[in-house]
C-alpha cells in the first residue's frame, strides 16, 4: 500500500487525484526540488541525504550521462564534454555570451540568438543547453517520484526575474523534454517572497538581494492585490561567494609568505579558504593549515575582522547594482517594506550587516538562503496544482453544500466531488466499460450524500456515444466534474483513446432550500451502516452478474470442452447464484461466486490449454523461439 | 470501536501539528473511489463535526466520521520508511472482509 501524507481539512483525495507537485530551482551553480507534504514545505534529498545537485552535466564517451556530483567529478579530467552553468547559454546566441573564449567547450551554431540558441559539441553529439538542462531537470523529476511515491502533476520552475522571452522559452522546452508538465515559471525574487509569506502579507516595496556562488542578482517587487510586480533589476553575473574564497585564498598566500604556488597547492588552499570562509559565518576566527606539496606548512588564523576588511570592496559592490535598481524603480531605500537574503553567500555577517544598514532595517533570513528559492516554488506549485493549503480559504470562496457524483453499476453512487468544497473546483475520475463490445456509455449525475443513487437527488444524465469497441474493462473514461465560481456545473467524459467526448452543462444546488439540504445531510449520517451493508451488497450483486455473462460467453464459445455431467454442474452453480443474486444475503452471493468459480476452473484450464495449442500448433521451435 | 495511533505516528502527527500551528487532531476517514474500491482519507482536523466519534490516542485526538467508521473500526496508523519515501499506513484488521468490498470492481458499466 501506498504510504500518505495528511491532507488539509476537507482535500484529501484518491490516490489517482492526488496531485504530486513540485517547485524547481534551476540554479546557475546548484539545483533544488521541493514540495508541500503534510502541510509543510520540505527541499527533497537525495539517496544519500544531499539537497543540492550541482547543475553539472557529463557526457561521456560510452554513451552514460552523469548529471550532478557524479558529473561534477569529471570536470577537471573531461572539461570538454562537463557542462556547467549552462543556464547561462539558455536562449542565447554566441554573440550573447560573455567571455565564450575562455570556456572549455566547442561551441556550435549560431552567432545570435534570432538564428537560433548556441549548441555545443560533445561526444556525444551536438547538445543544445535545453537538452543539457533537461538532463538536470529529469535527475530531479526522478527523485521527487521516487521521494513522493508516484508521478508528478506539475512543477513551478523558477527563473531570474531579468530572463527575456526566450530564455523563458528555453527553459520551458527543457521541462517538457524532460517529461515535467510546467504549471509556470516563476521569477526566482518572487518564490522567494513567497516563501516568506510575504504575498499573504502586508501590500508594498520589497527587495530580494540574492548572492549566489557566481552572481549577485538584485530585484526590487511590489506587492499588490497578492500579485508580486517585478519593478527594477539589477545585479553582476561576475560577482558571487567564490569572490569572497578568492580575496581569502590570496590573503592566505600573502599572509604565510607564500611564493607563487603549484595548481595543485592552489586547489588546496581554496578549499581552506572557503571552510574559513564558513567557519567565520558563526565563529569570531578561523584557524586556516594546510601542508603544502613543497613540504612548507600554512599556519594562519583568519578573524573576522580581517575578513570584513579584505572583503569590504565586494560588499560594497553589490550595494551598487542595489541603489542603480532602486533608482531605476523611482524609489528610496526607506520606502522598502522587507528584505529577503538569498543564496548561501548571504550567510556573511559583514553582507548581512552591510544590507541591513543600507535599508535601514534588518533583512529576513530566518530561512535557509540556499533552499528558499525552491521552497517558493513549491508552495506556488502546491496551490497551482489545485492542493490548497491552510489559511488560503478566501473569503469570497463559496462551498458545495452536498455531495456531487455519477451513478456507477448496481445503481452505487461515487462521489467525485466531495461536499464543503471550495469552488472553483475540478475533479477527475477514471472509469471504465462493464461490457464486452460496449460503444456507449449512460452518465447520470447525481447530488447527494447517500451510497445507492435512488436516495440522491437527480441532476442530469448524458451519453457518451462512439466509443471503439474494447473488452470489458479496457477502455478508459476520464470523467471531469467541475464547478466554477458562479456554480456552475459541466461535467465532461472523454474516452481516452480515441478522444470522443460529451458533456453537459447543469446548475446544482439551485431549486434546493436550505432545509433541503439539512436534511439530505442528516440522511446520509443517519444510514451510515445500512449504506455500508447496501453498498457491499449491491457490489457482490454486480460482480455476480458480471461473473454470470462471463461464464455464459465462454460456454457458448467452447462448450464442447465439458462433458454433459460437466456442464449440468456449471449449469447448476449458475442457476444457484442467479437464484440468490438478488436476495440481501451477501454471504450467499459470495458462497455461490465462489461455488461457480470452482466449478468452472476445470473449464477455464481447458479453454487456456486450447488456445495456447492453437497458437503453437504447426509451429516449428525455432520460430516459437525467435 | 477505535481507532488508534503507533507511537512512531503519533509522533509524527504532533510534530506535524506543531509546525503547521493549528489543529485539534487528525481525521482518518475512507473515500469511495471508482475502479480502486476504497481509498483511504488521512487530514487534519481543525474541528470536530457534530457526527464525528472522536478517539484518544496518545494524547492525539482521532476523529472519524460515521460513514467511515465501518470500513476503518479497529485500525492502527504507523509511520513508516521506504526508500526515499515516508508516510502514513493504515493497519486495517477489515481489510480481510472487507477485501471484497474493496477488489471488488466497482467499475462502472454504464449501459
Amino acid at each position: 500500500m501506498a504510504l500518505l501524507q495528511i491532507s488539509e481539512p476537507g482535500e484529501s483525495m484518491a490516490p489517482h487525484e492526488h496531485r504530486l507537485a513540485v517547485g524547481i530551482d534551476l540554479g546557475t551553480t546548484n539545483s533544488l526540488v521541493a514540495t508541500v507534504r503534510s502541510g509543510q514545505t520540505v527541499v527533497l534529498n537525495d539517496e544519500l541525504g544531499r539537497p543540492l545537485l550541482p547543475s553539472v552535466v557529463h557526457y561521456g564517451a560510452d554513451g552514460h550521462v552523469d548529471v550532478g556530483f557524479e558529473a561534477q567529478a569529471r570536470q577537471s579530467v573531461d572539461p570538454r564534454n562537463t557542462i556547467v552553468s549552462v543556464k547561462r547559454f539558455m536562449g542565447r546566441g554566441r554573440r550573447d555570451i560573455a567571455h565564450i573564449e575562455s570556456m572549455p567547450y566547442d561551441f556550435a551554431g549560431n552567432d545570435n540568438a534570432a538564428e537560433g540558441m548556441v549548441k555545443l559539441r560533445t561526444v556525444q553529439g551536438v547538445k543544445s543547453p535545453v537538452e543539457v538542462s533537461a538532463e538536470i531537470l529529469g535527475s530531479l523529476r526522478a527523485r521527487a517520484e521516487a521521494s513522493l511515491g508516484g508521478q508528478l502533476t506539475g512543477a513551478v520552475i523558477t527563473v531570474p526575474a531579468y530572463f527575456d522571452d526566450a530564455q523563458r522559452q528555453a527553459t520551458k522546452d527543457a521541462a517538457r523534454l524532460a517529461g515535467l508538465n510546467v504549471l509556470r515559471l516563476l521569477n526566482e525574487p518572487t518564490a522567494a517572497a513567497i516563501a516568506y509569506g510575504l504575498d499573504n502579507g502586508a501590500e508594498g516595496i520589497y527587495a530580494v538581494y540574492d548572492l549566489g556562488g557566481g552572481t549577485f542578482d538584485i530585484s526590487i517587487l511590489k506587492l499588490a492585490k497578492g500579485i508580486f510586480q517585478v519593478l527594477a533589476t539589477g545585479g553582476d553575473s561576475a560577482l558571487g561567494g567564490d569572490d569572497f574564497d578568492h580575496r581569502v585564498f590570496c590573503w592566505i598566500i600573502e599572509a604565510a609568505k607564500l611564493s607563487p604556488v603549484s595548481p595543485h597547492d592552489a586547489r588546496l588552499l581554496q578549499t581552506r579558504a572557503r571552510e574559513a570562509k564558513e567557519y567565520l559565518t558563526v565563529h569570531g576566527e578561523a584557524p586556516i593549515n594546510a601542508r603544502l606539496s613543497t613540504g612548507e606548512f600554512v599556519d594562519v588564523k583568519l578573524t573576522s575582522e580581517i575578513f570584513t576588511e579584505i572583503t569590504r570592496t565586494l560588499v560594497q559592490k553589490t550595494l551598487g547594482p542595489t541603489r542603480k535598481a532602486l533608482r531605476d524603480a523611482g524609489l528610496s531605500p526607506d520606502e522598502v517594506k522587507g528584505v529577503v537574503m538569498v543564496g548561501g553567500a548571504t550567510r556573511m555577517p559583514q553582507i548581512q550587516k552591510a544590507v541591513g544598514e543600507y535599508f535601514g532595517r534588518e533583512p529576513l533570513n530566518n530561512l535557509d538562503p540556499d533552499r528558499v528559492v525552491a521552497l517558493g516554488a513549491a508552495i506556488q506549485a502546491n496551490l497551482l496544482a489545485g492542493n490548497r493549503a491552510a489559511g488560503d480559504d478566501w473569503l469570497l470562496l463559496d462551498v458545495i453544500p452536498l455531495s456531487l457524483g455519477i451513478e456507477t453499476m448496481g445503481g452505487l453512487t461515487e462521489k467525485i466531488i466531495p461536499r464543503n468544497s471550495t469552488i472553483p473546483v475540478a475533479r477527475a475520475q477514471e472509469f471504465t466499460t462493464f461490457k464486452d463490445g460496449q460503444t456507449a456509455m449512460a452518465l447520470h449525475v447525481v447530488q447527494g450524500e447517500r451510497e445507492l443513487v435512488s436516495d440522491c437527488r437527480s441532476l442530469a444524465r448524458f451519453e457518451l456515444r462512439g466509443m471503439p469497441p474494447m473488452v470489458a474493462g479496457a477502455a478508459r473514461i476520464r470523467v471531469t466534474f467541475q464547478v466554477d465560481a458562479d456554480g456552475l456545473l459541466s461535467v465532461t467524459a472523454r474516452e481516452q483513446t480515441s478522444g470522443h467526448e460529451a458533456r453537459i452543462e447543469v446548475k446544482p444546488s439551485y431549486g434546493l432550500t436550505d432545509d433541503e439540504v439539512a436534511a439530505m445531510l442528516k440522511d446520509g449520517f443517519s444510514h451510515t451502516t445500512d449504506d455500508a451493508f447496501r453498498r457491499a451488497l449491491r457490489e457482490a450483486q454486480v460482480e455476480a452478474q458480471r461473473l454470470i455473462e462471463a461464464v455464459q460467453s465462454a460456454l457458448k464459445a467452447d462448450a464442447h470442452l465439458l462433458s454433459m455431467l460437466e456442464r449440468a454442474h456449471v449449469d447448476a452453480c449458475v442457476a444457484k447464484l442467479q437464484a440468490v443474486m438478488m436476495g440481501d444475503d451477501r454471504r450467499a452471493i459470495d458462497a455461490a461466486m465462489d461455488a461457480l468459480g470452482k466449478g468452472t476452473a476445470e473449464f477455464a484450464a481447458r479453454r487456456m490449454n486450447q488456445s495456447v495449442q492453437r497458437a503453437l500448433s504447426g509451429k516449428k521451435i525455432e520460430e516459437l523461439e525467435s | 470501536m477505535s481507532v488508534t495511533l503507533s507511537e512512531r505516528a503519533a509522533e509524527h502527527v504532533a510534530k506535524f501539528i506543531a509546525k503547521r500551528g493549528k489543529g485539534i487532531g487528525i481525521r482518518l476517514g475512507v473515500k469511495t473511489s471508482g475502479c480502486s474500491g476504497m481509498a483511504y482519507k488521512l487530514e487534519f482536523a481543525d474541528a470536530a463535526e457534530v457526527e464525528d466519534v472522536v478517539f484518544d490516542s496518545h494524547g492525539l485526538k482521532v476523529l472519524v466520521d460515521p460513514k467511515s467508521l465501518p470500513y476503518i473500526d479497529g485500525t492502527e496508523l504507523d509511520y513508516a520508511k521506504e526508500g526515499l519515501n515516508e508516510g502514513f499506513k493504515f493497519n486495517n484488521p477489515n481489510v480481510r472482509t472487507s477485501a471484497v468490498a474493496v477488489s471488488r470492481s466497482t467499475c462502472n458499466g454504464f449501459q
